[in-house]
């Protein structure tokens, strides 16, 4: 057996990985992008709960985003992974399903993430939900707007716009851990590198390869970032 | 309030149908592990190949049940399936007491000594026994005897193993306290560290092992030492399963006894291991 | 839930603590300097060593830890026979500074920012008073510059310390036996995941308030001009995945 170029490896031929490698790939970002939406609605919520909550349910908010921050996400992952489906099968057995009630990777996966990144994203949230000037909201109540339209109209949209720094910052976040959630079963790049690395006995060229893919999304997604915030800004005038 | 009673009795139906389905043709999740060539490997493109795959295939018809495999690493493979992520797991593993306490076993369907892969320069090429086999359980002296002549060559070596497996046991019963032990989460990459040097010797089933001598990197790596059977390295190779799925137990023992009798797991086991693993009797 | 079995389980894992701490404070030790570096690369002037400093910068952050780990230990193993040659070998082989040199790498990333931030947010006004009083060079680095830029990055430095201690749980992917470590080798023995996977994260957390703590008291302890300590929070860094 001869070995193989680094390009017939990671190339489309009857032995490359290449396409193996571009679909794994494909589920890093699908992974990625449902646990940053999750932590986007996690993390509103415990914003919300951390500015306007009462003493109860602050605490709760501040407890989560302490122990969120304070272990290993990869603890987190395994947690979900094990516990998640534990869980629910005792829901479900109180119900009376008998059974499987498995969870696929790829939601505890999203799940985990998102239960994560909501804890950054909480804070994030927060931190742009203060920039937002009293007067603007005392004015939306003295026209008569009730909370929901004061949310959508007036608060939303600001504390989004001063938001999206930090939402770049999280997003690189979030890609990165997607990476953890190899040790689940996922087919995502890491693993599929794994797998690759393990399978040839090549292991520099795949993590190499996979350490690319992952620059590349992290460039792309700066960029997309840089021009949403410029888009965004674009009505602000900015002390020089 | 119509349309809600409607739509709740819509998704009660379905859910009765769905229920009615499983009961006639039940769907079994397989979990293997993906990286243990030749039992169960991912090829080129990421497709699960080996012994394990084929056998699943076979053992699903005899069974008439859909099956549906899925790799798993392995240090959470029993984990989770009491978690009920799949119903059954064939990777390369042995029946062992302590992993009864948990789990279920389907009756064996291989079973392979375990033993060292060093490489051909290593001053652990000359471990006595290479060739020979002997079962602890069958002949504890003579098993013994030969565990005593290999620790002055292992004396101070470090040795890689693959954690939470019936290899690593054997290593901490009988050699903690002669060689350090480095545990890693897949055979391939202990195999890769015995190429890089990091350790002396690693210690795996002789599958396994075969499997890796043919790979080009690997040329140079020998099986060394008396081939190790039973006692802690367990009872067989077999499908592991919960406790409380007596049914899919029986209905894996009628297949895997049906496979060993018309010679389809011997047949496979040439095919994968080059040699007949099908468990004696 | 079983409170004597996590007992146990407390005690068998606080025996990864040393560890964990270890590989934590060595990659953070030496992560420390080469982030110094690194910063005033960035802030040299010379646009040749800023965009090296720069690509270091968003190479290390833009790739997951476990990613370079992996690429250290078993990637670099391909490479043995050359890195025989130069000697280096004796380095690389062990699991353990392979771990340290992957977190190093990548706190030093985050860190040279941290710092770079510090340095910068020295005000001029002080710089040139201090120039005006006639010190230049290393005194006024030493007496003006340097007090000041800690003081303003010792709060993001705090959460940087944490996440390299959350981020040694990875290093037990390369057969290190810190707190993870043992936690994965105990889950094989028991196959109890849930319940030592929360005594896991409880140690963790006890050490993380642990630091926090001792980060707030150097807080206190070196703006004795405030005394009442600055309610900022700590910028908001991606952790190290």
């Amino acid at each position: 057996m001869q070995q193989l170029s680094y390009f017939e490896l990671v190339g489309f031929g009857p032995n490359g990985w290449g396409w193996a490698l571009l679909t794994a790939t494909g589920m890093t970002l699908a992974v990625a992008v449902c646990g940053f939406l999750i932590g986007s609605v996690v993390g509103t919520f415990v914003a919300w709960a951390k500015v306007g909550g009462n003493l109860a349910i602050r605490g709760i908010a501040d407890g989560y985003t302490t122990v969120l921050r304070g272990i290993p996400d990869l603890l987190v992952i395994y947690l979900f992974y094990f516990g998640g489906s534990a869980a629910l099968g005792a829901i479900g057995s109180l119900f009376g399903a008998e059974g499987f009630i498995g969870v696929p990777a790829f939601v505890t996966g999203a799940l985990a993430i998102g239960i994560i990144s909501g804890a950054y994203q909480a804070e994030v949230f927060r931190g742009a939900y203060q920039v937002v000037s009293k007067g603007e909201i005392e004015a939306a109540r003295s026209v008569g707007m009730h909370r929901w339209l004061m949310f959508r109209r007036i608060i939303a949209p600001q504390v989004l716009r001063y938001a999206i720094p930090g939402l770049g910052n999280t997003w690189q976040l979030v890609l990165k851990e997607s990476a953890l959630i190899s040790v689940t079963g996922l087919v995502e790049l890491l693993r599929q590198s794994h797998i690759a690395a393990g399978s040839t006995r090549r292991p520099f060229d795949f993590y190499l390869t996979a350490a690319v893919l992952y620059l590349l999304i992290t460039w792309v997604s700066t960029y997309l970032f840089q021009r949403a915030e410029n888009h965004s800004m674009r009505g602000i005038r900015r002390a020089s | 309030m119509k349309l809600f009673k409607a739509f709740g009795l819509g998704l009660l139906a379905s859910a009765l149908a769905l229920g009615g389905a499983a009961a006639q043709e039940r769907t079994v999740k397989i979990a293997t592990e993906g990286a243990y060539a030749p039992w169960n490997f991912t090829g080129p493109g990421g497709k699960l190949e080996g012994f394990e795959i084929d056998l699943a295939n076979d053992l699903c018809a005899r069974m008439k049940v859909k099956c549906e495999i899925m790799a798993q690493d392995w240090d959470g493979i029993i984990p989770a399936l009491q978690a009920k992520k799949y119903d059954a797991i064939m990777a390369g593993m042995n029946i062992t007491d302590k992993r009864l306490e948990v789990i279920n076993f389907s009756l064996p369907y291989a079973s392979t000594p375990h033993g060292w892969g060093v490489m051909k320069d290593s001053p652990l090429a000359k471990l006595p026994g290479t060739g020979t086999t002997v079962s602890i359980d069958k002949d504890p002296e003579a098993a013994k005897k030969a565990i005593e002549a290999w620790k002055p060559l292992l004396k101070g070596k470090t040795v890689g193993v693959q954690g939470s497996t019936v290899n690593s046991q054997f290593l901490e019963k009988y050699l903690k306290d002669v060689v350090e032990i480095r545990e890693y989460k897949t055979t391939e990459q202990h195999d890769l560290d015995l190429t890089a040097g990091r350790v002396d010797a690693i210690f795996a089933g002789h599958g396994a092992l075969k499997a890796t001598q043919e790979k080009p990197e690997f040329k140079d790596m020998v099986i060394t030492g008396t081939g190790m059977r039973g006692d802690v390295l367990g009872r067989g190779v077999a499908v592991g399963m919960r406790k409380d799925d007596a049914e899919l137990k029986k209905s894996f023992d009628e297949a895997i006894q049906a496979a060993i009798k018309d010679g389809t797991v011997k047949k496979l086991s040439e095919k994968w291991f080059k040699i007949d693993a099908t468990p004696q009797a | 839930m079983d409170f004597a079995f996590m007992k146990e389980t407390f005690l068998s894992l606080l025996s990864g603590v040393p560890l964990t701490l270890n590989l934590a404070f060595t990659s953070v030790a030496f992560g420390t300097v080469f982030a110094m570096i690194l910063a005033l690369m960035r802030l040299s002037g010379v646009s040749v060593l800023a965009a090296v400093a720069q690509a270091y910068v968003f190479v290390f952050r833009g790739t997951p830890l476990l990613v370079q780990i992996f690429l250290i230990y078993y990637g670099l193993g391909q490479f043995r026979p050359a890195l025989q040659e130069w000697g280096l070998w004796i380095f690389f082989r062990e699991p353990y500074w392979c771990a340290v040199l992957a977190l190093t790498l990548n706190t030093a990333a985050y860190a040279s920012e941290i710092i770079r931030g510090g340095l910068q947010s020295v005000p001029h006004q002080q710089v040139e008073a201090a120039r005006a009083c006639g010190m230049s060079g290393f005194l006024l680095f030493r007496r003006i510059v340097f007090p000041i830029a800690v003081r303003q990055a010792l709060p993001a430095y705090g959460s940087e310390i944490i996440l390299m201690v959350k981020a040694t749980s990875l290093a037990s992917i390369i057969t290190m036996m810190e707190v993870t470590g043992i936690a994965a080798k105990l889950i094989s023995q028991t196959f109890r995941a849930v319940e030592i996977f929360v005594v896991a994260g409880l140690i963790y957390l006890i050490i993380n308030f642990i630091i926090t703590r001792i980060v707030m008291a150097i807080e206190w302890w070196l703006s004795p001009h405030l005394r009442r300590p600055p309610a900022v929070e700590p910028r908001l860094e991606a952790a190290h995945v």
